[in-house]
């Protein structure tokens, strides 16, 4: 799983039906010590996160395993909002 | 499989229901020489390891072997303990 920040939202009418419902947002992957790295990742939420907060973002097939996605064609999920990180070193 | 150290927790409170109660850990990816190869990442533990230790985990679809597989979400999971840093023979 990858730490993330949310960026932004991302609206689209016309899609699969099994994303039906489901919130869209962008996430740019982070470091652990919470500096951005490049590039963004399209992620269905599955927790209930909002703008700017840091989260955990699972990719590949696993991301059809979180509660509510069975079956839906996603391969980035928001499964967590993170409270903290504490690294002991680098 | 990769080696990897253990260098840190991860707190979410708000998390996919799916993955309650499973202990988050920052792990930094080891090479051969058990220098430090690549991003940390974010595991979920199902060996019951701590920081600082030498640890090897799986990635993909099969991370979430360890636990109820159909219903565990997560890409990286920590599935054992090394011994020692001298128990890998390079």
């Amino acid at each position: 799983m990858i730490i993330a920040r949310i960026l932004g939202t991302v609206v689209c009418t016309q899609k699969d039906e099994r994303l039906i419902g489901k919130k869209l947002l962008i996430v740019r992957p982070i470091n652990v010590d919470g500096s951005d790295t490049t590039g963004y990742v399209v992620a269905v939420d599955t927790v209930g996160a909002g703008f700017h907060e840091r989260v955990l973002v699972v990719a590949g097939s696993s991301a059809r395993l979180a509660q509510g996605m069975k079956d839906v064609p996603v391969d980035a999920a928001i499964v967590g909002v993170i409270d903290t990180v504490d690294v002991t070193s680098p | 499989m990769q080696l990897a150290r253990v260098i840190g927790t991860v707190v979410a409170t708000v998390k996919n229901e799916s993955l309650k109660g499973r202990k988050l850990l920052v792990v930094q990816t080891l090479d051969r020489n058990l220098e430090s190869t690549g991003k940390p990442m974010v595991a979920i533990d199902a060996a019951g390891a701590g920081i600082g230790e030498l640890v090897f985990w799986c990635r993909g679809k099969e991370a979430s072997f360890p636990f109820k597989r159909e219903d565990t979400p997560t890409d990286c999971t920590i599935v054992g303990i090394v011994d020692s840093d001298a128990h890998v023979t390079r």
